[in-house]
């Protein structure tokens, strides 16, 4: 067990190693830093200038080892365009992305899973039908026209929930409804296909025969197991709503790292892109190691 | 009666060839046919009807503003779908919306196939280090933000339709890889690898003339899969605004210049998000259908 920890772990401190470095590179070839603090308009006199007084006439590679000595202190770096140290900035915002992330989660595993279930015990019926065509929308539906959906019936038409900002958990909710559809899909197939396996085993059989069934069957017996592959996904899912986040953050008028990805970009900070883009791979490469884990954990037959 | 019909149906479908066998799954597949038909008339509209109709997507006029559809209190049926903010008539703007969305996600497909199918058959092929090499990099690929690097690598190197196929395509090969890879494994243990080798077939003989050939149905399938996910991807950039750049009319443009109109002419934004889950939707029902239809296990009905 130790040991597989230690391998895994291994493997996400090279490719995080890895994804630093290409952050880095490609942000700082593909436009030039120098030319994004001075502006558009600046001569070539004054971008030389911004040029020797931040350091960028040095090798690119200097610049990645001082970078990422920084990084490895704590130091994230200056952001040109907030003119205020990063790590000020993303902390700033991280509790509304958290927020979103946690709350959309929450609205996956809802729906999820009760229709995985259904759709799982009653397979080809009415309601594995519906389940199977709410996958199918949900897949197809732009997430940020769901977004301007909802805002449109429920907080213009019918104003049930305010259009946009982050001020109440209660601003969250349309938000959430719409982060955490993106991921009913690949939850809800998984919880079914892994139920209907599950209930063709023979232990099922044998606590049928021994006289449970309904729901002490579902609960005591299979479910157990058939949880097992949707908790990891889950865990890869809860990754990619950070990564998520942009377009739901922006559509809603939130002020989280997603929408501070999107005004960075805009803004061609470079120092607060690259943090993002590191924060956002490392999140999601922790929380894989988290599922793995919790996966032999939680089944026994994996521990060797 | 009954039964007799039934084993003489089974009876034929024995002496069918594969490729008969697929036609006639495909023929009784509701999906496949539902998305098929609809893709069909959806890229009719984008890129056949536009040629029968006069007007430009381009050209404004502003005295006719922000009009509803022609069924709404104070539509004209000289615009079928109303006009947007600057008198552009909507229903040419979407219909030729149709061909940016389908161009990219095709595009797009294309550049993520080539890099995860090479990749993949690679790595299944040489196995060993080459596999751990490839293995690696899909780890670090899974891991990026995909949407926040392509809008990155957008804004900063310039919209333009070229650079979104390529960006979005270069993001998504993760699928491509893992089918090829896995598939690749189990081909080249096969007799006839086997029997290429003997006759002295190079490495890149066999992975081009007897690997690739094999890999086609479950490529095709993930292929489909991709241009959908491709063309919202495509969606999203142009809507935040790293994408494709005003006045050419993509959907995900579209919905975001409605944005500014949400409180009183919703359908802006309604009609293009509309167009687009139907063309996604299209897409998703035959990739999924394909993979039926193409799965020699799966039973006809």
């Amino acid at each position: 067990m130790l040991r597989f920890i230690m391998n895994r772990l291994l493997v996400v401190i090279a490719v995080a190693l890895t994804l630093s470095v290409v952050a880095f590179f490609l942000l700082n070839i593909a436009i030039d830093p120098a030319q994004a603090i001075a502006g558009e308009e600046a001569n070539f006199l004054e971008i030389e200038q911004v040029r020797e007084r931040y350091g960028f006439d040095r090798p690119i590679a200097v610049r990645y080892l001082e970078w990422f000595s920084g990084l490895l202190q704590g130091d994230f770096g200056t952001s040109y365009y907030w003119n205020k140290p990063v790590y000020q900035l993303i902390l700033e915002r991280i509790p509304e992305t958290l927020t979103l992330a946690l709350m959309s989660l929450s609205v996956t595993v809802l729906v999820a899973i009760p229709l995985g279930c259904a759709a799982a015990l009653k397979p080809n019926t009415m309601i594995d039908r519906f389940a199977l065509g709410i996958a199918v929308s949900a897949q197809a539906i732009p997430n940020f026209w769901l977004g301007l959906m909802l805002i449109i019936l429920l907080a213009v038409i019918y104003p049930i929930f305010p259009v946009s900002g982050d001020k109440t958990l209660y601003h969250f909710i349309l938000p959430s409804l719409v982060l955490g559809t993106s991921s009913v899909p690949p939850v809800m197939r998984l919880m079914r296909t892994g139920l209907l396996e599950v209930m063709n085993a023979d232990y099922i059989r044998t606590a049928r025969s021994k006289g449970y069934f309904g729901w002490k069957l579902l609960i005591r017996h299979s479910l157990r197991n058939a949880l097992l592959p949707v908790v990891s996904v889950l865990a890869v899912q809860l990754g990619h709503k950070f990564g998520g986040s942009v377009i739901t953050e922006s559509v809603f008028a939130i002020n989280g790292l997603g929408r501070l990805a999107l005004e960075s970009i805009l803004g061609a900070d470079i120092p607060t892109v690259q943090i993002l883009v590191f924060i956002f791979a490392f999140t999601f490469l922790a929380l894989n190691l988290f599922a793995d884990i919790l996966n032999v954990y939680l089944d026994p037959r994996l521990r060797k | 009666m009954n039964i007799i019909n039934k084993l003489t149906a089974k009876k034929d479908l024995r002496d069918m060839t594969p490729s008969e066998v697929m036609l006639r799954k495909a023929r009784t597949h509701k999906g496949f046919k539902f998305g098929l038909g609809l893709l069909l008339v959806i890229a009719f509209l984008g890129f056949i009807a536009p040629l029968f109709i006069s007007v430009s997507p381009f050209e404004q006029d502003l005295s006719m503003r922000l009009l509803p559809p022609a069924w709404v209190d104070g539509g004209t049926w000289q615009h079928w779908l109303g006009t947007d903010g600057n008198g552009r008539d909507y229903l040419i703007r979407i219909l030729y919306g149709a061909r940016i969305s389908m161009t990219i996600g095709l595009g797009a497909a294309c550049v993520g196939m080539l890099i995860g199918v090479t990749l993949g058959i690679i790595a299944g092929f040489f196995g060993g280090w080459v596999d751990q090499v490839v293995n690696y990099i899909l780890t670090c690929q899974l891991a990026l933000p995909g949407l926040l690097l392509a809008m990155t690598i957008v804004f900063l190197v310039g919209p333009s339709i070229l650079v979104v196929i390529v960006v979005i395509g270069a993001l998504h090969w993760t699928l491509f890889l893992v089918v090829a890879r896995a598939a690749t494994k189990r081909i080249r243990s096969l007799d006839y690898v086997t029997a290429a080798q003997a006759i002295g077939a190079s490495k890149f003989q066999i992975m081009t003339r007897d690997v690739l050939p094999n890999l086609k149905n479950q490529i095709i399938v993930i292929f489909t899969l991709e241009v959908g996910v491709a063309i919202l991807s495509e969606a999203s950039l142009s809507f935040l605004g790293v994408g494709i750049q005003p006045p050419t009319p993509s959907w995900g443009l579209l919905i975001a210049e409605g944005k500014d109109a949400l409180f009183y002419q919703p359908w802006l934004i309604i009609l293009p998000g509309i167009a687009l889950f139907l063309l996604v939707l299209s897409i998703n029902m035959m990739g999924d259908g394909i993979r039926d239809i193409t799965d020699p296990e799966s039973n006809i009905e």
